[in-house]
């Protein structure tokens, strides 16, 4: 079918930062994750894990905690701020100065009506959560050390607050203690050291749950102030506890980078006498576990080894599906990489900093599977600081290589290279267009003349480039609907077209010319991960998070009889049971029936002129081809051809030379760049 | 194996006063070997009886003097000599009780040590590098003193060696970081400054230790890298001393080290192949460094070692078999034993994996007891009867006991000794009771205690080494029963017994054999092996059909095997009895190095190699048929053993085997069936082969951070 010279580089140190913080919102299934760089993130559980919403952090924040009330996510950190998120646009919307110090630990009430936090200077901080903002109201019994972990009864009346060596329960009525409980110190030289009760979970029934410094996971009673039961989990830390919603599963994140299980179960067959017994553990992380989330039928963790791991709990789960897999996510659901396809230019796009690389160039032939000389090695062409403290949201850069862009929550920045032989010299445009102070998603077209900017509102800011600069032309708004932030732009090849996708799955496509919204692309279940427009046809490629399919004619204003095949006949068992999202979608113009796509693991190329695989034929069948005669091939082919070469991609696009860019990542390569593990005793070492 | 026995405190170690790396000045000889001189580093010199850990006496300089070199026993005179504030001889005897009342001579010069060792008289060495006999020097102290070194070059480590009633004095010295050995002759004097030549980058050497062996002296040094070097100099020499030599040198030993570089630590050479060395990590006890280790230079092993709490010195001495440490704020004596190793026993090339050597043990339990209940109650009743006569004896009362008493009576003793004794104790005693249980046995022709070497043979605390007159005195016995056992648990018999061993067992006839008492599991065995023949037999089957076309395609140019239906059903019967079997069986396991070996393979009788060979013969078919049975015993011979062994044979006999008409149908039988399994194992070899291509395909080439590659698609 055919060959492609692939440049596999893996030369972008992309690190991802560690996970700090999680809070689930079981309402509306979205589980919050707040990094070590202050980024937060949105995935939707029962959307296989996509990652809707990134806000990216910046530096020094240095969130502690993360909560959820009602629909508003706020979280508190180090800085001594607490932050409420504008999720619609991705943004931050306020951040208020608690004024006591670093904030280690921020919780809202199940009422939805307060927010607690604790905060260095030993003062639990209660804040009233009005429609638009929060306010202060009062102060709990100062303490004198400082607040670690807290957890509301959940009928809002007590407060249950880990502090240094002991825990203290607060009636919230009264703001004072009602029963301080002493935490044991570990044994022997630990015995100096302080014991840190990490975190607290404060059930209905009145028990009090703590995870120590020393391992022990305890249960209090809050009536007596009493010990009732300690379980030793582990030698080193238990950093965090979640408990479900039935309160009958609690999970304990170690740093020792185990998940323990504990359940709220009979020990006698039939009676009612029931205790939590520690059932399972489990081992997915090689790090600290920071965070973890019961959530209904998995757990989730996260730590310093930055990804994110979603554990199906067997006993919950009816139905075994792809959507129930054990799951790790460890790069972010967005490109971080760009090329400008006619010029050979790599954009790579780092919390802080943007890197431009010129691929390397090869010299003569090669059989399949072989690497090529190397003629000239890829050059690193220009290194970007962002100003400021913020962080870079989105980045692009031009097809022609002449123009880059990014954009951080405060500013956007357009950038104009110059090519003199050797010579890369880059000139800032200055006085841009007022609207575009920020983007969500940036996007140029095939010709470089225009700058698509994603902005509030689910609008498209339209600004045309020349030589002498730049220059606003028109905003493209939905007609109606959602005005959630778009995080997919895709313009045609012919500069006709423009599609949007924001998370709220609606796919808008926009006439360049009108500019008017031309149609709207019937709104799928699942989330967008990936689209592209068909230089020749002009029909819009869809993936979206359930590994589902679609093709639309734009012109046509319907989906194609290729997409419309798909959903009658399906999709093969394996593809659906993939589990990281499609990430781009290419065509190759020396063949208009193929389309191309990537996930994390595999490149695949769809040739929309062969038959579908059913559940029958054998899916990944790239080695059976290789081995049969070329005549036989054609009756054994399908539309999938899947090469599974590549592992940990990042992102894959297709130059204009027809040669293939596939950015890895190999984890491997993450793995020694993160901090060492605690030590632990192996086994004859 | 070398032992680390238990030690003692001797004395404690004074303050240091500053960071060096001496802990006490010295610990020099005694009068007697059983008596060692301390010299502190503050100012007292004190006598010790060792075995007794008591002082005898004890000097001290007055307040203001200094000790400036370890202290030394005159045993010509019976003197003590010391030197102090670096220019006063002193020299007193054991009962003066006052330092100041001995008697005292100033020389000219600066004096390094006073070395003396036994007989001999002893000699002053002086910091210039000059030596003079003591006795010379007092008769004129203020004579003058030559400077043999230059001005910066400092003695670092001295040492006399005595052999033949010829004395050497070697030292070291250190100039602007080149290191220089001298040899310091005397009858004619001759000095000889020889240079070490070592590996450029190695830094001072941190410890010597210099003996004499035959007509050379050996001298090992130590580097703070952990190479342990020796140089090989010659007794006598013929060369005057003209310009310096270089000190050829070679690596004998290099000793694991931690991630830190060590500074202190210290070496002692005990015998030809054994080293102790102090202050170098445990290769499995990571980095803690305070350990006394005794190592096998010949095979590069750790034999022994022991921690030493506290901090290490650069010291380490060794006097009749005791090692002295000082460490922390002690000075230990640490009684050891090295005894002459077989390749096998160093190597730790044990007879059995050590998986299956708990069962091993059980068994053995169980063995015993069956074999012995008439013995032990035998004892019993006897010892009801002397209990209350006789408690529990010392080791020593029971081998006054062994040479006077009846078999019965040594017996029934031998065995209440080992059930009273600790285990600890047992450890130590077994051997010496073992020892004189044997000796009395040679003497004794009737005198022969079968059941008291089993029951400490029991105990496990024997091996070869700590009483090889036992298996030599069992085998002329015939004592089977014992020689199986010890072939079970000793690990370290030498290759000529393990011949004289297989030559006896093949001598004896089979008939005699079958009456012996063997261990069951072994004789167990040997019956399924023999059964599983029959039967295999009887089913007619050759179930391995590999070697089947192999050898009917060479069964066309051999007529006489025409007759024979099946070329290999031949001779599978076993061509020794049961119990001959399995006590061969017990050989096949024992450890052996082929070189050893050989020689004394040599010594067997054709007969005996042909039979020998025709068991070996009929193991390994009917392993190779059986490969798919498993029989269960604790210790079969493994597939390779055999091979080994058959391989030993043919080398050692080769010429006797080609010449000997009797072997020329075995010889021809074994060759055939080896090369049809040649052929199975060369067509394995080809699937292996391709096996490993796919393999090897499997594995993607790394390519760095970039490359350009072609991929297709299908």
């Amino acid at each position: 079918m055919g060959e492609f010279k692939v440049h596999r580089v893996r030369f972008f140190d992309y690190m991802p930062s560690g996970i700090r913080a999680l809070a689930y919102n079981r309402d509306t299934e979205r589980m919050a994750v707040a990094r070590i760089d202050g980024s937060v993130e949105v995935f939707h559980s029962s959307d296989r894990f996509f990652q809707e919403k990134i806000i990216p952090g910046r530096e020094q924040c240095g969130i502690e905690g993360l909560s959820w009330v009602g629909q508003r996510l706020f979280s508190a950190g180090l800085n001594g701020g607490i932050t409420e998120y504008d999720l619609t646009n991705q943004k931050v919307k306020y951040t208020v100065d608690a004024y006591g110090g670093p904030i280690w630990t921020i919780t809202g009430n199940q009422q939805g009506t307060h927010l607690a936090v604790g905060c260095e200077d030993g003062t639990v901080k209660l804040f009233e959560v009005n429609e638009d903002k929060i306010q202060f109201e009062r102060n709990l019994d100062r303490q004198k050390s400082r607040i670690i972990s807290l957890s509301w009864h959940p009928s809002g009346s007590k407060i249950a607050a880990g502090m240094m060596d002991m825990i203290q329960i607060f009636n919230v009525e009264t703001g004072h203690s009602v029963h301080r409980m002493l935490a044991d110190r570990g044994v022997g030289t630990s015995r100096s050291k302080e014991c840190v009760v990490w975190s607290v979970v404060y059930l209905s029934d009145g028990t009090i749950i703590s995870g120590d410094s020393v391992g022990m996971v305890k249960l209090w009673d809050d009536q007596t102030g009493t010990l009732i039961k300690s379980h030793n989990v582990t030698k080193c830390d238990v950093l965090a506890l979640s408990i479900s919603q039935n309160e009958d599963s609690l999970v304990a994140g170690t740093s020792e980078g185990t998940v323990v299980q504990f359940q709220f179960v009979s020990v006698v067959l039939g009676k009612d006498d029931k205790e939590w017994v520690r059932t399972r553990t489990f081992k997915n992380h090689t790090h600290d576990i920071r965070a973890v989330a019961e959530i209904t039928t998995a757990v989730v963790s996260g730590g310093m080894d930055a990804q994110l791991v979603v554990r199906p709990l067997l006993d919950k789960i009816e139905v075994r599906s792809a959507a129930s897999a054990l799951r790790k996510i460890h790069f972010p659901h967005r490109k971080l990489v760009s090329c400008a396809r006619k010029s050979g230019l790599m954009l790579f796009q780092y919390s802080g900093h943007l890197e431009l690389w010129r691929l390397g160039e090869s010299e003569g032939k090669a059989t399949p599977g072989s690497s090529l000389f190397v003629k000239r090695n890829p050059e690193k062409l220009l290194h970007l600081k962002v100003k400021g403290e913020d962080h870079i949201g989105c980045s692009a850069v031009s097809p022609c290589g002449e123009w880059i862009v990014y954009s951080t929550a405060s500013s956007l920045r357009l950038y104009r290279l110059h090519f003199d032989n050797n010579n890369v010299s880059i000139t800032k445009i200055s006085k841009l267009p007022k609207v575009l102070s920020s983007a969500n998603q940036l996007c140029f077209s095939s010709d470089s003349s225009y700058l698509f900017s994603a902005s509030t509102q689910s609008s498209v800011h339209l600004v045309s480039l020349s030589q002498s600069g730049c220059k606003f032309v028109g905003t493209l708004k939905p007609k109606s609907g959602s005005h959630q932030a778009i995080h997919l732009l895709a313009a045609s090849e012919d500069g006709k077209w423009l599609a949007s996708a924001n998370s709220d799955h609606e796919v808008h496509i926009y006439n360049l010319q009108t500019r008017k919204v031309h149609c709207t692309v019937p709104v799928y279940s699942s989330a967008v991960t990936a689209m592209g427009i068909h230089p020749t046809t002009n029909c819009l490629f869809i993936m979206y998070a359930d590994q589902q399919m679609c093709e639309y004619s734009i012109e046509q204003n319907e989906y194609t009889d290729w997409s419309r095949t798909v959903q009658r006949k399906g999709l093969h068992r394996f593809w659906l049971e993939r589990d990281t999202p499609c990430l781009n979608v290419m065509f190759n113009p020396q063949n208009p029936s193929h389309v191309i796509l990537h996930d994390m693991y595999m490149l695949c190329i769809i040739d929309k002129s062969l038959p579908l695989p059913d559940d029958k034929t054998q899916f990944y069948n790239q080695l059976t081809l290789k081995s049969l005669p070329e005549e036989q091939r054609k009756s054994h082919s399908h539309a999938f051809k899947i090469s599974k070469t590549f592992k940990d991609i990042l992102f894959v696009e297709l130059m204009s030379d027809q040669s293939l860019v596939v950015v890895e990542r190999p984890l491997e390569d993450v793995a020694t760049q993160l901090p060492a593990p605690i030590k632990q005793k192996k086994f004859a070492t | 194996m070398a032992t680390l026995y238990e030690g003692y405190t001797l004395c404690g170690v004074g303050p240091v006063q500053n960071s060096s790396n001496i802990g006490i000045l010295g610990v020099e000889q005694g009068r007697d070997i059983d008596y060692v001189l301390v010299t502190d580093s503050s100012r007292s010199i004190t006598g010790y009886k060792v075995s007794d850990q008591k002082p005898t006496g004890s000097w001290s300089v007055k307040q203001g003097q200094i000790i400036s070199c370890p202290a030394v026993f005159n045993t010509q005179s019976q003197e003590y000599v010391v030197v102090t504030d670096d220019r006063v001889v002193r020299v007193w005897k054991e009962d003066d009780v006052n330092l100041e009342k001995g008697f005292k001579a100033t020389v000219s010069a600066d004096v390094l040590r006073v070395l003396a060792v036994t007989d001999s008289e002893p000699v002053v060495l002086f910091c210039c590098g000059a030596v003079r006999f003591l006795d010379s020097l007092l008769a004129s102290p203020q004579q003058p003193i030559e400077d043999v070194l230059t001005e910066d070059e400092i003695i670092r480590w001295s040492s006399i060696i005595k052999a033949d009633h010829q004395l050497v004095v070697l030292f070291s010295t250190e100039q602007r970081g080149e290191h220089c050995l001298y040899v310091q002759r005397f009858n004619p004097n001759t000095l000889v400054k020889h240079r070490f030549e070592t590996e450029p980058g190695l830094s001072a050497p941190i410890s010597f230790s210099a003996t004499c062996r035959g007509s050379n002296i050996h001298l090992l040094y130590l580097y703070s890298n952990g190479s342990l070097y020796e140089s090989v100099l010659p007794f006598r020499t013929s060369s005057t001393g003209v310009g310096v030599q270089a000190l050829s040198c070679s690596l004998c030993l290099s000793l694991p080290l931690g991630e830190e570089k060590l500074m202190s630590g210290a070496a002692v050479v005990l015998d030809e192949a054994h080293v102790a060395v102090v202050g170098f990590p445990h290769p499995s006890a990571g980095a803690c460094k305070d350990y006394l280790c005794i190592w096998n230079t010949h095979f590069q092993t750790l034999q022994a070692s022991k921690e030493m709490a506290g901090r290490i010195y650069s010291q380490l001495w060794c006097y009749s078999g005791k090692l002295y440490v000082p460490h922390g704020k002690m000075l230990s004596v640490i009684p050891f034993d090295c005894q002459k190793s077989s390749l096998a026993a160093a190597m730790g090339k044990q007879k059995q994996t050590s998986p299956s050597a708990g069962s091993k043990s059980n068994s053995f339990v169980t063995s015993w007891t069956c074999n012995d209940i008439t013995q032990t109650t035998e004892i019993k009743s006897r010892m009801s009867t002397r209990n209350n006569v006789k408690s529990a004896l010392t080791v020593d009362q029971l081998i006054e006991h062994v040479k006077t008493s009846a078999v019965e009576d040594v017996q029934a003793e031998v065995g209440e000794f080992i059930r009273r004794t600790s285990q600890a104790d047992l450890q130590l005693a077994a051997g010496r009771v073992a020892l004189e249980l044997v000796s009395r046995s040679q003497k004794d022709g009737n005198f022969y205690p079968q059941c008291a070497f089993l029951q400490l043979m029991e105990t496990r605390y024997l091996c070869y080494s700590v009483c090889p007159g036992l298996l030599s005195l069992a085998i002329v016995k015939k004592d089977f029963h014992l020689c199986q056992i010890a072939f079970q648990i000793f690990s370290d018999i030498p290759e000529a017994v393990t011949c004289a061993y297989l030559k006896t067992i093949l001598s004896t006839p089979d008939l005699e054999m079958e009456a012996v008492n063997l261990d069951k599991d072994s004789v167990i065995f040997m019956k399924e092996l023999t059964q599983a023949h029959s039967r295999s037999d009887e089913e007619g089957g050759q179930l391995n059909g590999f070697c089947a076309p192999a050898l009917e395609s060479d069964a066309s140019d051999t007529p006489s095997n025409k007759l024979q239906r099946d070329p290999l059903s031949l001779d599978m019967s076993c061509p020794v009895g049961l119990h001959k079997g399995a006590l061969l069986n017990e050989v096949l396991h024992t450890a052996y190095s082929d070189r050893s070996l050989l020689p004394h393979l040599k010594d067997l009788t054709v007969p005996q190699v042909i039979v020998f060979l025709q068991y070996l013969r009929f193991l390994y078919f009917k392993y190779s048929h059986d490969a798919h049975k498993q029989i269960r015993a604790l210790r079969t011979p493994s597939i390779s053993q055999i091979i080994d062994w058959v391989c030993l044979l043919l080398d050692s006999h080769f010429t006797v085997l080609a010449v000997a008409p009797e072997a020329k149908r075995l010889v021809f039988d074994l060759h055939k069936f080896v090369r049809s399994q040649v052929k199975l194992y060369a067509e394995l070899g080809k699937i292996e082969g391709s096996l490993q291509v796919l393999k090897n395909s499997k594995q993607s080439e790394d390519f760095g951070m970039y490359a350009i590659q072609v991929i297709e698609l299908f």
